[in-house]
């Protein structure tokens, strides 16, 4: 009987001390993680217009009405919207592969070679973005370095920070399907959510490459470190297998390695598609969003509507919106590279 | 089942400290109170230099001792954002620097006391600058300062292109006339920003405008309008005028400076910047071409904004008024290159320096920005049009802005 009492208030006082531990850290979390988000739920749905607290009865109340502007009324607000979830969807589209492939290739390189080169190819990503993004810019002026590179193979380069066109559109005109001047109209004159098909397709802008290409390149060292990290864990044994059976290079790579890394590959792919859509010092710095809406993301345009427009409503639902499609996809692609059988 | 328990004890908190820090908002609804005797005035400045700062700091201390009150200068990395935050908090500075594009945003919303209306004197300031600080008939603050646009021209090119002064174009035909002369010698004639902000000053000699003068209406889809950036497209059309980036160079001012054009269109500013960066070049300013309406140019100007949550309002207003005085803003002139906003200090100021007469004769006719409320968006959108207006349709970007602009003003 004595017992039998004793037992669960040892263990409640276990729970109070276990509360008492995790307290630090709920408390932070809570306090400046959670809270914020929840009150830029709430403001998401008000027309606040950033005088005095949010808060109060008097803030008129939207509703869902801020969310609706973004997806079915027809105006700026919505194209805007689009046009920043196009250039960001293209942005990812080419920034994650790219740069998990190459942070691959650079871990396999570095995998047996000596320090120096580990810290070269990480060198980037310890760098201030914004030093780098600054860099770039020069680099890529019209008389800069890129430009003086691509002219001694007798290229003249673009006006990469000016060019609004997309490489898509410019690669169907290269092999004379469309005209860039005089879209064709099928194209130009339909569309869905406030951009024609033709707006939709233009691929990347050419400023929006450079910006592709500095992000890449900053990112690689981050992801090479991961990458190498789990090289080292791939058990020797499994190669010598490999070996003993036959595989050639190749083979051992693609059926042993490869696999073993899925687990880093599905951190890299995550990390990658978070960091993409969220990218906002690069287009802060460089390009605020032109040429012509061109590298416009949600995150800037997020900040642009809330602190320029002081409409803050709309500024907070566009970042639900963005935080909503980095969750669907991390979910989708953690459907794609699950373990099969 | 633990860790649900988790997440309601942690939601629960975070509701009650949602609540807590909403109270924590001070947020009295009705007028500030307010502090009657010494005040502490926080006052935020977006400076142009550390030249300006330094101007507003000695003249804020002047003014401090000689009032018995204190005066902070806060000088803003990004005021928009700043002012925001402040705002926001319900704890802005007192008093603050308001640009005229941005004037209307702030006027909208409640953020600005209306001082100036009524205020003794205010009517030695420009009409122009007046209007543009006027939001629903109020005039909500003074004005610091002014710069207007004007032509620059590089003599040395200038002389190199077979050129007098007799060729200085005062019209259309004759700048594009003047241009295809000095674009005959290998020569790029013009550079021009590619914004509203320049490209505007072509629609005010054209006799029109993006909105109608309360700023109620959209209004850019008018013959006037399209006369103007069909002329300006031809000049782009014909390598008459480059945009600066297509002259690898930030602003039209730096092209200029290194001598890659004969001639542009920028404001004051230039001066300080050419003197800066570019001390060797050799150039002269004149009026901007008349159009077919006449002369037309465009004005920027900041004013001195009061806050509506200040507790020293009037503390505050005597120090704008210390400020706006024609000898401090003939000091600031000086001090860092501003035109001042009065007219009695403008006279003298053309005394002082004869150089700037252009300036100061379009500081008569000038417009000032689009003067209405969420509008930065549609305006950034306008932007993107004219910069691809040399292959663009002038007619479409119009229209497109005066769609966007109605959805924006509600009318």
């Amino acid at each position: 009987m004595a017992l039998s009492r004793r037992a669960p208030s040892t263990r409640s006082g276990e729970r109070v001390a276990g509360w008492l531990f995790v307290a630090p850290v709920v408390i932070v979390l809570g306090l400046f993680m959670l809270l914020p988000i929840l009150m830029a739920l709430w403001v998401s749905l008000t027309r606040w217009n950033g005088q005095g607290s949010p808060f109060t009865g008097d803030v008129p109340f939207a509703g869902a009405g801020n969310y609706t502007r973004l997806f079915t009324d027809e105006g700026l607000t919505r194209q805007d919207f689009m046009t920043s979830i196009r250039n960001n969807a293209y942005y990812v589209f080419f920034v994650v592969p790219i740069q998990t492939v190459l942070a691959l290739g650079l871990a396999v390189i570095v995998n047996k070679r000596k320090a120096f080169f580990r810290s070269a190819f990480y060198f980037p990503s310890v760098t201030s973005s914004v030093a780098i993004s600054v860099v770039f810019l020069f680099m890529f002026a019209n008389g800069g370095a890129i430009n003086a590179i691509l002219s001694v193979f007798g290229i003249s380069g673009p006006q990469w920070f000016s060019d609004p066109r997309g490489v898509i559109h410019l690669f169907l005109d290269s092999i004379g399907l469309v005209d860039v001047n005089a879209p064709p109209s099928a194209l130009a004159d339909h569309g869905v959510l406030g951009l024609s098909w033709w707006d939709w397709t233009s691929g990347p802008s050419v400023a929006m490459c450079a910006i592709i290409s500095l992000v890449v390149w900053t990112t690689s060292g981050t992801f090479m470190l991961m990458y190498l990290a789990a090289l080292q864990n791939v058990p020797v044994q499994l190669e010598e297998a490999g070996m003993i059976d036959g595989a050639s290079r190749w083979q051992r790579f693609r059926y042993i390695t490869l696999p073993a890394l899925r687990p880093t590959t599905f951190l890299v792919v995550t990390l990658g598609l978070i960091g993409t859509w969220q990218v906002f010092d690069q287009i802060y710095v460089m390009s605020q969003g032109n040429p012509a809406k061109t590298t416009l993301t949600p995150a800037f345009l997020s900040y642009r509507t809330a602190f320029r427009d002081f409409d803050y409503g709309t500024g907070a639902a566009i970042s639900f919106v963005l935080f909503l499609i980095i969750v669907v996809l991390t979910l989708f692609q953690r459907w794609l590279t699950r373990e099969r059988g | 089942m633990t860790s649900r328990k988790l997440l309601a004890a942690v939601l629960a908190g975070s509701l009650v400290a949602v609540s807590a820090c909403g109270s924590g908002f001070d947020d009295d609804k009705s007028t500030t109170q307010q502090s009657a005797g010494p005040a502490d005035l926080q006052i935020m400045i977006a400076s142009s230099g550390d030249a300006e700062t330094k101007a507003v700091q000695a003249a804020a201390a002047e003014w401090a001792s000689g009032s018995g009150n204190k005066a902070t200068i806060i000088p803003a990395q990004d005021i928009v954002q700043q002012l925001g935050q402040g705002l926001a908090g319900s704890n802005p500075p007192d008093v603050f620097y308001v640009d005229a594009a941005r004037f209307a945003d702030y006027a909208s919303v409640g953020a600005l006391d209306p001082y100036a209306q009524g205020l003794a004197g205010s009517d030695a300031f420009l009409p122009n600058l007046r209007q543009s600080f006027t939001y629903d008939g109020k005039l909500y603050c003074l004005p610091k300062d002014t710069s207007t646009l004007a032509l620059q021209i590089n003599t040395g090119l200038w002389q190199k292109a077979g050129l007098t002064d007799a060729d200085v174009p005062t019209t259309w035909d004759q700048l594009r006339a003047t241009a295809e002369k000095i674009k005959a010698k290998g020569i790029t004639p013009l550079a021009i920003g590619d914004t509203r902000d320049r490209i505007g000053a072509f629609l005010v000699q054209a006799g029109g405008w993006w909105v109608s003068p309360d700023g109620k209406q959209a209004t850019a889809d008018t013959p006037q309008n399209e006369q103007a950036l069909t002329y300006v497209q031809g000049l782009l059309k014909d390598g008459l005028a480059k945009y600066p980036k297509a002259l690898d160079a930030g602003w039209a001012g730096e092209a200029f400076g290194k001598g890659k054009v004969a001639m542009t269109i920028e404001g004051n500013w230039i001066k300080g910047a050419l003197s800066a960066d570019f001390p060797d070049i050799k150039y002269k300013v004149v009026e901007l071409p008349a159009g077919p309406k006449g002369k037309g140019t465009l004005s920027f100007t900041q004013c001195w904004g009061i806050a509506a949550k200040s507790k020293f309002k009037q503390q505050a207003v005597a120090f704008v008024q210390a400020m706006t005085t024609a000898d401090e803003q003939l000091g600031f002139a000086k001090a860092f290159g501003v035109m001042p906003s009065r007219q009695d200090a403008q006279a003298s100021y053309q005394q002082q320096y004869p150089d700037d007469a252009p300036f100061v004769a379009g500081a008569r006719y000038a417009q000032g920005p689009v003067n209405a409320p969420k509008m930065d968006s549609v305006l950034a959108d306008l932007d993107a049009g004219l910069q691809g207006l040399q292959n663009g349709d002038p007619k479409a970007v119009l229209q497109r802005f005066d769609k966007n602009a109605k959805s924006a003003l509600g009318g």
